[in-house]
């Protein structure tokens, strides 16, 4: 389903606006799994750091950030390189100033990227639990919001030089990425990775000799209950996606609810499979992050692809993850607790490779390759190199004392469970 | 060796660039985008491995 994009009519522009309103629910969601997938002591800080950054994020992207994410008012900054235009950043106002006075298409683009961003600056935000600091993780926050986010939503999106390989190159409709499967989830993903190598890993996860310590998340309830909150957000990201970059028409778009149905469904019972097989019994936190993954994925294809499709695409993100979940830890000792690389970055790669795949028009998958690309060879060293430099500024580490009492009582003074006791850390003594 | 991954993938993002400007044709195109994006795999490989904690890599 890919259509030249029309003109916004009222009727449209509401039911898109109404979409844009539910889709916070996907940060909510997500924020409550990081919560959950945490420990009980670091639990507040988990979920107020949620809030802080993003309210740090949309801060910078209003001042700074929309500048340059945005084409839809000007016409971009555009490089000439070999007789090709290369448009690498928006040219919309400092400040959003003009925005009552913009395109319907271009206000809702704008919502669009704001909520996206609130997606993406949570993701990393979980894999930093338990030992990452709030004024770190609202730096990092300014930092994707300012100079990573807006560009790549703008290539993306914004009729970038991502989005114009097709009538560069003729590579198909040029990058597609309707559900933000790119820009939001393969972005925070890699973010995440980044923030775990510039972290390491928590205290006692890694014993210099055995396997890897197993520190479970305290809230399960949280995490299920999370995924089904945002289960409600990417369908709205998904539906209004496909209106805002597709140019879909509203009777479009159960099929697109349906294929992200469908691609949830398929990977949370691919993921049930092999766990039960696996361990004997199926594991909660797993089959909630391969539910998320098939989300994820989904947001990628979910107005490309046939319902069919979107099963087989749901089936091997389920499959990956309890395999790459395990991958990283074991093999690899990244310790990820909410597992976002798995998760968000490798479901988010995958959806974008299938949306390639299976597109009717020749050249699609070379130009999803190409943003596969982008973001593996162009962004993931960016934002490590800016991570690694913002660290020696605001170091993102707690002391030691700080993640042995853990980060509720050294950051914020209290604990989110004060009438409980919480257990303490036999692998620091 | 983190760093030395990481400089690495910039190359192989270079690459698959270079190939859809330089090759019209598309077997040679999408031979050398699939090139570029083994030179970023091996460059994460390498990174990820320099990013392990000492006493585990073996």
């Amino acid at each position: 389903m890919i259509v030249t994009s029309p003109s916004l009519s009222e009727s449209d522009f509401n039911l898109a606006f109404v979409l844009l309103l539910l889709a916070p629910l996907a940060p909510a969601g997500v924020a409550l799994l990081n919560t959950g997938l945490g420990r009980a002591r670091s639990a507040a800080q988990a979920l107020l750091g949620s809030l802080v950054v993003v309210a740090a994020a949309v801060l910078i992207f209003a001042l700074i950030g929309a500048t340059y994410a945005d084409s839809w008012i000007g016409v971009g900054h555009v490089a000439q390189i070999a007789g090709k235009r290369w448009n690498w950043a928006g040219t919309g106002p400092w400040f959003l100033s003009g925005f009552d006075t913009s395109s319907a298409r271009a206000q809702l683009a704008t919502l669009f990227e704001f909520l996206a961003l609130t997606l993406a600056v949570l993701i990393p935000w979980g894999s930093g639990a338990d030992r990452w600091r709030l004024s770190a993780g609202a730096a990092t926050a300014t930092v994707l919001a300012a100079l990573v986010f807006p560009f790549f939503a703008h290539w993306a999106w914004g009729g970038g030089w991502l989005a114009q390989l097709g009538a560069n190159f003729g590579l198909g409709a040029g990058f597609l990425d309707p559900g933000g499967a790119a820009s939001v989830h393969v972005l925070g993903g890699l973010s995440a990775l980044t923030i775990i190598w510039i972290l390491g890993p928590r205290r006692g996860k890694f014993p210099k000799e055995g396997l890897a310590t197993a520190m479970p998340g305290h809230h399960v309830v949280y995490v299920l209950f999370g995924c089904l909150v945002a289960f409600i957000g990417f369908l709205a990201f998904n539906a209004a996606g496909a209106m805002i970059w597709l140019g879909a028409a509203p009777s479009q778009l159960p099929r697109t609810a349906i294929d992200t149905l469908l691609s949830a469904a398929a990977a949370l019972a691919a993921t049930f499979v092999m766990t039960r097989i696996r361990f004997g019994k199926p594991d909660a936190s797993l089959c909630a992050n391969g539910w998320l993954a098939g989300l994820v994925t989904s947001s990628a294809c979910s107005s490309l692809v046939s319902p069919i499709e979107a099963i087989f695409t749901g089936i091997v993100a389920g499959i990956g993850i309890p395999l790459l979940v395990e991958f990283l830890e074991l093999a690899v000792s990244i310790d990820d607790p909410s597992g976002a690389i798995s998760v968000h970055a490798a479901s988010g790669l995958w959806g974008i490779i299938a949306a390639g795949l299976f597109a009717p028009q020749p050249g699609q998958l070379l130009a999803q390759l190409i943003g596969v690309a982008t973001l593996l060879g162009l962004i993931l060293p960016v934002v490590y190199l800016l991570f690694a430099l913002l660290n020696r500024i605001v170091p993102f580490r707690v002391d030691s004392d700080g993640e042995r009492v853990g980060m509720d009582l050294h950051e914020l003074g209290g604990g989110a469970y004060p009438e409980f006791v919480i257990h303490r850390d036999d692998s620091y003594r | 060796m983190k760093y030395a991954g990481l400089l690495v993938m910039p190359a192989g993002f270079f690459l698959s660039i270079a190939a859809i400007l330089l090759f019209p044709a598309s077997p040679s195109r999408a031979a050398f985008v699939a090139c570029g994006l083994a030179v970023e795999a091996m460059g994460l490989v390498v990174a990820i491995r320099g990013h392990m904690p000492g006493d585990r890599r073996s």
